[in-house]
């Protein structure tokens, strides 16, 4: 049996461990972070299509905006959802 | 009297809803989605421009007939009147804004000049040093696929999702094989209209645009460089020119590009890196900002830079409105009036200047099927 390596990553200021090898968003959902952002007119939005198409799963990785459903999770990686970066804005 | 116009887009759906108005059926054939061709991939920037004594009296037409559609507009349509602001890099391109203010003056166009220090005031995230602007207060901005569907709605318009195959005499024949027959085909299906028409003289320019994320960075005019006009009739070369818009929502729309002859919908990433530059030197907390969508799309271009409006100087009953290349949502509803006093004798200052493919005197007979 291979070892499982973990990653911990910070969401929303919250550290957790993580199986290495899943994406941002398994991390977030696992987490129970939802909804992952808002609409201009403040309805909820999160991940619809998990394969980098509908970009409804955007989110703060290490101060870049990327697609969390693309993005494999990293040992040390800060992730924020745009919600709350945009409260500091 | 049954009308067919060939394209769904804004040009289309504006010169539908003209001939409707005068008692016309009008069938419009649009294989795509409406308004989801160059109409979509614009920026729906309404800008009077003078390039030409024509393009100013269409481009400042059509911004008095967006200000009277704007009262009827749904709210989607996202109609803002931010005006634009001509940025002057340096004193050579300062001296070139007095001239243009008196030709949009004598056009009934309101503009205003700006020096260095009211432009830093009225863009606080301009770069420091530039010379100064030239402020157009009532261009305007849409979200053009709206307009189009609203047009063609108010127009009461058939529009059959077909093809167009080939025109002929006293109508047209779609991909499915069907005939149609109409007293008018109107044709406004941008650089499509070469499929039917192939010694039109027309080229597609292909332009890229990107859409930031809602961010810090905020602007209160439609930006764009002096240089613009460089950009825009220059050589073949590929260029870039700043051009930058507010959306509603806080997000920024980011041109401009200019290519020749790139027929395919790929990104052209040295070209994105430089139009993306050429932004940031305007305004550097671009940097900062993340893009969320980026699109090419096609624009239509004449050799002379204007469009084609009028009857087709060889076939009976075939009216051209197309050629628009950059303008074409400025100047849709300025081409739907001038066809409409071309097919009907309605009143139009336009008729004054010559907008008739026949200015293009090496147009010979396509083959009849």
């Amino acid at each position: 049996m291979p070892e499982r390596t973990l990653a911990v990553l910070t969401l929303d200021g919250v550290r957790v461990m993580v199986p290495a090898g899943t994406t941002v968003l398994a991390a977030l959902q696992n987490a129970g972070l939802s909804p992952l952002r808002r609409s201009l007119s403040g309805e909820a939005r999160g991940a619809l299509c998990g394969m980098g198409s509908c970009y409804e799963c955007r989110a703060v990785v290490d101060g870049q905006t990327v697609r969390t459903c693309l993005t494999p999770v990293q040992d040390g990686q800060n992730v924020r959802r745009l919600m709350e970066v945009n409260r500091e804005v | 009297m049954k009308a067919i116009v060939i394209g769904g887009g804004l040009v289309g759906a504006a010169c539908a809803d003209a001939l409707a108005r005068q008692g016309m059926r009008v069938t419009v054939l649009e294989p795509g989605p409406v308004g989801g061709g160059a109409t979509a991939a614009g920026m729906g920037h309404l800008v009077v421009m003078d390039d030409s004594p024509a393009q100013l009296a269409l481009t400042a037409r059509s911004l008095e007939l967006w200000e009277a559609l704007a009262p009827a507009l749904p709210r989607q349509a996202d109609y803002h009147g931010c005006g634009t602001l001509w940025v002057a890099s340096d004193e050579e391109e300062l001296a070139a804004v007095e001239p243009k203010r008196r030709a949009y003056l004598a056009a009934g166009r309101e503009a205003t000049l700006l020096d260095a220090a009211e432009l830093a005031r009225a863009e606080p995230n301009l770069r420091p040093g530039l010379a100064g602007a030239l402020r157009v207060p009532g261009d305007s901005v849409v979200y053009a696929p709206v307009v189009a569907q609203f047009l063609l709605e108010r127009a009461g318009a058939t529009v059959q999702r077909e093809a167009v195959a080939e025109l002929i005499d006293g109508g047209v024949r779609l991909e499915s094989g069907e005939m149609l027959r109409a007293d008018v085909v109107v044709v406004a299906n941008g650089i499509g209209a070469v499929s039917l028409l192939p010694d039109l003289p027309l080229r597609q320019r292909k332009g890229h645009l990107l859409i930031t994320e809602r961010g810090p960075v905020h602007i209160h005019h439609q930006l764009v460089e002096l240089g613009y006009l460089k950009s825009a009739h220059g050589n073949d070369e590929d260029s870039v020119a700043f051009n930058v818009q507010p959306r509603p929502t806080g997000q920024l729309l980011i041109g401009s590009s200019r290519q020749f002859e790139q027929p395919d919908r790929e990104i052209d990433w040295p070209l994105l890196r430089r139009m993306l530059r050429r932004a940031a030197e305007f305004l550097p907390a671009l940097e900062n900002i993340s893009a969320l969508r980026i699109w090419t799309g096609q624009r239509c271009a004449s050799p002379d830079h204007l469009p084609l409006v009028g009857p087709h100087p060889h076939l009976d009953g075939v009216f051209l409105a197309t050629g628009h290349e950059g303008l074409g949502i400025t100047t849709a509803l300025g081409t739907a009036e001038l066809l409409a006093a071309q097919l009907f004798g309605t009143p139009s200052e336009l008729l004054k200047h010559d907008f008739t493919p026949a200015r293009f005197e090496r147009m010979p007979e396509p083959a009849h099927a």
